[in-house]
Order: C-alpha cells, then sequence, then structure tokens
C-alpha cells in the first residue's frame, strides 16, 4: 500500500544524491571565489580580534577551530548532504501529499518537478533578488542578526504567496479549468513575490573598493548554479523513484483502498 | 491527457490520492526535524547561538556562503 512513507524515504535519498551532486559543484566552482575571497579578506586584515568574547559566533573570524582545508571538504560536503537531504525530504512528503491533487492527476513525475521546481523558485530564487549571497569578506559581522532575520523572512514570505496561489489555482480549477487556473495560481505568486520584494528593507554591504566586482559575481553565479543543480537533481530522482512507487504498489489495484 | 478512449490505452490512469489525515502528526515531525536540519547548515551560531562556541559554523561555513544563507 502507497503512504506517505514511502514519498518521505524516497525524498531523502534524492535529497542525498542531490547532495552530493551539489557538493562536486559547489566544490569545482564554488571553492575557487570562496577562497580568493577568504585571501583578500585576510589580505585586509579582517579580522577583528578586538571583538567582545560573546559575538564570537558573529565575528568574521576564518579558521579558528575548523582548519580551511577541512571547512572546503568534509565541511563543504556535510553541509550539502544535510541540507539536500532535508530538502529532499520535504519536497518527497509535499509530492506524496499532492499526488493526484495537484500539477497533474496521471502522471506522478511531473508532479514531483513541479514540486520541485516551485520549492526552488519559492525558497531559494526570489529570497536570492533581493538577498544575494555574499562570499566571506563581504559583510558586516555586526548587521548578522538583522540580515538573518531580514532572509528568513523573505523566505517566509515566498512561501506564503506560494501557498496562497497553490490554493486558488486548486479552487479555480473546476471553473475556469487547469490551465487558467494554472496561470492565476503563477500570476497571484508573481504579484505577491514582487510586492514583498518591494516592500522588504534591502542593504548592500559590498565594499565600495577593494573587492573584485568580477569575483563577486562568480561567486553569485556559482551560488545559483549549486542551487539549480541541488533542486534538479532532487527533482528528477524523486520523479523517478516516485514513478516506480506508483507503478509497483498503486498500480495492479482497480480500486484504491485507503487503509492503514 | 484525454485520449484513453482510443485502441490499447497508455497508463492515463488517474493516480491514487494519500490519505493525509492519519499522516500529518509525524509528517509534520519529520518536517521540524528537517526544518532544524536547515537551521544548522544555514544559521547555527551566526545570528542564534543553542550550542556555544564556533566549530558548527565553521564546519559548515562554505556550504552556508554558497546556499546563499546569510554567513557573516
Ligand atoms: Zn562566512
Amino acid at each position: 500500500m502507497l503512504t506517505l512513507r514511502d514519498f518521505l524515504v524516497r525524498g531523502l535519498l534524492a535529497g542525498l544524491i542531490a547532495g552530493i551532486a551539489a557538493f562536486f559543484v559547489a566544490y569545482a566552482v564554488g571553492e575557487p571565489p570562496v577562497a580568493a575571497s577568504i585571501a583578500i579578506e585576510e589580505a585586509a586584515g579582517g579580522h577583528d580580534h578586538g571583538d567582545e568574547a560573546e559575538e564570537a559566533a558573529a565575528a568574521a573570524d576564518e579558521g579558528t577551530e575548523v582548519p580551511r582545508p577541512v571547512q572546503s571538504t568534509v565541511g563543504l560536503a556535510t553541509g550539502m548532504l544535510v541540507l539536500g537531504t532535508a530538502l529532499g525530504g520535504a519536497t518527497g512528503l509535499l509530492t506524496g501529499a499532492a499526488m493526484g491533487r495537484l500539477f497533474s492527476r496521471t502522471n506522478v513525475r511531473a508532479t514531483a518537478l513541479a514540486v520541485n521546481g516551485v520549492a526552488f523558485v519559492t525558497l531559494f530564487f526570489v529570497p536570492y533578488l533581493i538577498y544575494p549571497p555574499n562570499p566571506p569578506a563581504v559583510g558586516n559581522g555586526e548587521t548578522i542578526g538583522y540580515r538573518t532575520a531580514l532572509y528568513f523572512a523573505m523566505v517566509a514570505l515566498s512561501i506564503a504567496g506560494a501557498a496562497i496561489a497553490l490554493a486558488l489555482a486548486r479552487n479555480l480549477r473546476h471553473q475556469i479549468g487547469s490551465w487558467y487556473a494554472g496561470l492565476a495560481g503563477v500570476a497571484t505568486y508573481v504579484v505577491i513575490a514582487v510586492a514583498a520584494l518591494g516592500v522588504m528593507p534591502r542593504y548592500d554591504e559590498v565594499p565600495a573598493e577593494g573587492f573584485p566586482p568580477s569575483l563577486l559575481w562568480e561567486f553569485r553565479l556559482s551560488s545559483l548554479l549549486v542551487q539549480i543543480v541541488l533542486w534538479g537533481v532532487i527533482g528528477v530522482v524523486l520523479a523517478e523513484l516516485s514513478h516506480r512507487a506508483v507503478a509497483q504498489k498503486a498500480a495492479p489495484r482497480p480500486t484504491q483502498l485507503i487503509d492503514a | 491527457m484525454s485520449q484513453a478512449i482510443a485502441g490499447p490505452a497508455p497508463i492515463a490512469v488517474e493516480l491514487p490520492t494519500l490519505s493525509l489525515r492519519e499522516a500529518w502528526p509525524w509528517a509534520l515531525f519529520g518536517l521540524i526535524l528537517m526544518l532544524l536540519a536547515v537551521y544548522f547548515v544555514g544559521a547555527e551560531q551566526g545570528a542564534t547561538s543553542l550550542i556555544s562556541g564556533n566549530a558548527v559554523h565553521e564546519w559548515v561555513h562554505d556550504a552556508r556562503h554558497l546556499l546563499g544563507f546569510p554567513c557573516h
């Protein structure tokens, strides 16, 4: 019997695989600009050793406890695998919940890809438009609390917008058909996202000089690439695993019985 | 996708829907665990600290930057 748990397990697996892929991309494409940024940071004497002890966590202190060669390999891999697995599990659950209800009534692959596409745009891409990632050496350690709060607030607004848009599209489906309901949903999300992007406060902590613009671009592009690979791999692997699960566990039954 | 009438119809079967009623408590629990994982990779020992020191922050430091979380 197909349950939500089947989708959770497949999502976690897809996320683990995606985390591995994201690690390789991050290591190959992201680490060079990170290393170059840290070199600039250290050349500029970015270490504020006189900071208050409590603020140590927020201070721009690199490599005091964990050596840089560990941060850029095992550390990077840990972050990518943990985040990938967590996001994969979440989209696995969402795909299971959405199956037969949202995006497609007949094709679970389409549902899985759509869930991951929506998650990429909602969780990463729209927040990226207003709060793009910064490399080491860019950013004032004293504003980390403010910037973190803004970032997660933007993610929350984006999730709320997507939830409203999906609910609206689902309710309109019977009246105007799937296509127009889908367009109405996209339009709703765009309006909410643009409003949030317009209202949320902005900041720019890129130093006026001393940090090469091309390096900033390289870092931000590599970050985008990491996320595209992460969500793309989760989407494709989850689509395939979900399809196989449905084919194995659900298709032979002429009528669907939902029991425990 | 409404060509299910003609010939040996390909598998255009309607998908089953999964009951969410009995599944939601542990699905919620799972989502909370996943949020915790995102928190540890994305924010711990930055804006807020559950564990003292700087080791978690430094361990996941490069992933945090490259995944787009505010770091420092
Ligand atoms: Zn950092």
